[in-house]
């Protein structure tokens, strides 16, 4: 069943081609109302044929007129039919793989430093950055631990957007360590989305605990 | 393609008839096309009881039909269903019976299912039926989810995983019974590769960081995901075998939620350039990353690309909540259906099954586009979300 319907599927017609039919249709009806039924209805024959052997001398017809571009609506923006997106950045720092499993986690000793993320956003509030400096002194102090950097979302969002944002937050987090000088491969991210809620609330006071960045501490064992 | 042959041969006889007889100012419609804004279909359902009857009647609205009186009906089915189902449907404007079948094997439920699809396949604009079609979604329960599988009314769930930690954005494969999902089963969202009949299933990602939203390509043959391994959520496409990985996007935003175009030359997906949440395309073997205009919406993401190639559902969120949309597939203008979120098209390419919130959580519904009617599926315990529809 599957497969019929897949076949089906690659048959389909884009909306460009039906306009294209469409106006063909019209230009017909002009044409009609001419009276030249016989010299078009072989035009049309040799058309839907694709008869090659005597090519008929035909004038194409311009889908517009010259000079009418269509409307316009005043006073708005036009914006590009096909836009791009015109820039690359690097994207980060590239997240290298560590075992660490059956390393103590310690989720509470920094559960103050937890850092928050104003809404749909990764970027790191001035205010929120003491909170990461304590963590890297801390790691600098300690150079066998290592941090998972847990990051969260309000319910705002589509899940796997959350699930996107939250770890765009981790690795904001994570670029800010590295910048305070621990090695990238001392920190992991991860990345719960609006799965792990702090407060279960639907409201503003609740959104704004939720939208954060949590440190996890890893000791070898 | 021969629909397209097909189609360019009416044209063409129509052509030829308006210039042997009179100029019509009449449009040609395709009869696979449906549009927005259509009117249902009145219909009557008679001589059923019981399961048959409530089967019929839903798979009949969830296809834009609107249930009325025998007096009222352009269409009339009916029938019996004391041993097996046995049916016909008549034209009430034409007179004429379209449609003489009784059914044998399987269950009661599986008949009327099997009836309705008849049915369906007789009347304009909607396709093929899409009764007998499967989906796939999650169910959460406090913070545990898991997948589960069901007959497209929600009837015949039952649980694809186990394993009592988060569970998310299942995926089909196309005409297969094989689902790609994400688990944290393993400690962080990597993806899993899960074989329904077979029950085995391996890990697809396993990348550092993020691995999520798996999608197939309609061959089978790639499958595009969001990874983090470069240190920012980005788009990659693998073969189905994990090999030959491919990063799409290189930016510092993240990306989400890819989808592919029927003719698998085009993966879609949300992004977010310059702080201003977008859908893009990108070609499956990489290129330059083109904006789709979803004009009039704010902040589209979850977009699914029809499997006839014409439409993007997406999710829109704005300040009041999320948005079910639809834009044509080239850009443009988008159109607000609903209230709701995460669509996935079916197979006829006209129905949207979506996640709709109500008191208290979650649940599944069908949209048939063109009429807005809107359908509940059958709940399962807990809150569903995330559906996926098998094509």
């Amino acid at each position: 069943m599957w497969h019929e319907f897949r076949a089906i599927v690659r048959n389909q017609v884009g909306p460009d081609k039906l306009a294209e039919e469409n106006s063909n249709v019209t230009w017909n009806m002009k044409l009609n109302k001419l009276g030249n039924l016989l010299v078009i209805g072989l035009m049309v024959t040799c058309a839907v044929c694709g008869c090659r052997k005597k090519p008929v001398a035909v004038t194409p017809i311009p889908q517009r007129p010259p000079g009418q571009v269509g409307d316009v609506s005043p006073g708005r923006p036009i914006e590009p039919a096909r836009e791009t997106v015109g820039y690359e950045t690097p994207s980060g720092i590239p997240i290298s793989e560590v075992d660490r499993t059956g390393w103590r986690e310690d989720a509470e000793m920094f559960k103050s430093e937890t850092v928050y993320f104003d809404f749909d956003s990764s970027a790191i509030k001035p205010g929120e950055r003491p909170k990461i400096q304590t963590v890297a002194t801390y790691m600098k102090a300690n150079p066998r631990v290592a941090v998972r950097v847990e990051g969260h979302c309000d319910e705002r969002g589509t899940i796997e957007y959350n699930r996107a944002l939250g770890e765009r937050r981790a690795l904001a987090i994570r670029e800010e360590l590295v910048r305070l000088g621990i090695a990238p491969d001392r920190i992991s991210t991860i990345s719960y989305g609006e799965e792990r809620p702090v407060d279960p609330g639907h409201n503003e006071e609740a959104w704004r605990k939720n939208r954060r960045g949590e440190f996890v501490i890893l000791t070898p064992p | 393609m021969s629909v397209v042959v097909t189609r360019n041969v009416g044209l063409i006889l129509f052509a030829i008839s308006g210039l042997a007889l009179t100029a019509q100012e009449e449009v040609v419609i395709s009869k696979e096309a449906w549009h927005l804004n259509e009117l249902p279909i009145p219909i009557a359902v008679v001589g059923f009881s019981g399961e048959v009857e409530r089967v019929l009647k839903f798979d009949l609205e969830v296809v834009g039909c609107k249930l009325v009186s025998p007096s009222e009906a352009q269409y009339l089915v009916s029938g019996s269903n004391s041993e097996r189902v046995e049916g016909r449907l008549t034209d009430q404007i034409s007179k004429t019976v379209l449609l003489a079948k009784a059914y044998t094997g399987g269950t009661l439920r599986a008949q009327a299912h099997a009836f309705a699809d008849d049915i369906v396949a007789l009347l304009p604009n909607r396709g093929r039926g899409i009764a007998r079609t499967r989906i796939a979604f999650r169910v959460a329960q406090g913070q545990v989810s898991e997948i589960y599988v069901a007959d497209y009314d929600g009837f015949n769930a039952q649980p694809v995983t186990q394993d009592g930690t988060i569970t998310a954005a299942p995926a089909w494969v196309p005409g297969r019974l094989e689902l790609y999902y994400t688990s944290y089963k393993l400690g962080g969202p990597h993806i899993f590769r899960h074989d329904l009949s077979t029950g085995t299933r391996k890990v697809f990602a396993r990348y550092p960081g993020l691995n999520t939203s798996a999608a197939v390509s309609p061959d089978g043959r790639r499958v595009a995901m969001i990874l983090s391994k470069s240190g920012s959520p980005d788009l990659y496409v693998c073969n189905a075998d994990g090999s030959d990985l491919k990063q799409l996007t290189f930016t510092r935003e993240d990306e989400s939620s890819p989808c592919w175009s029927p003719d698998g030359r085009w993966i879609c997906f949300a992004a977010k350039p310059k702080e201003r949440r977008v859908l893009c395309k990108v070609r499956a073997d990489g290129g330059p990353v083109e904006i789709i205009r979803t004009g009039g919406v704010p902040n589209p993401t979850e977009p699914d690309w029809s499997p006839d190639g014409r439409w993007i559902a997406f999710t829109s969120q704005t300040r009041a909540g999320f948005d079910i949309c639809v834009v044509p597939a080239e850009g443009g203008t988008a159109t607000v259906l609903v209230a709701g979120e995460d669509p996935s098209w079916a197979p006829n390419s006209r129905t949207l099954i979506f996640t709709r919130r109500v008191q208290g959580g979650t649940v599944l519904s069908l949209l048939d586009v063109p009429t807005r009617q809107v359908k509940d599926v059958a709940r399962v315990s807990g809150n569903c979300s995330q559906p996926s529809w098998a094509r």
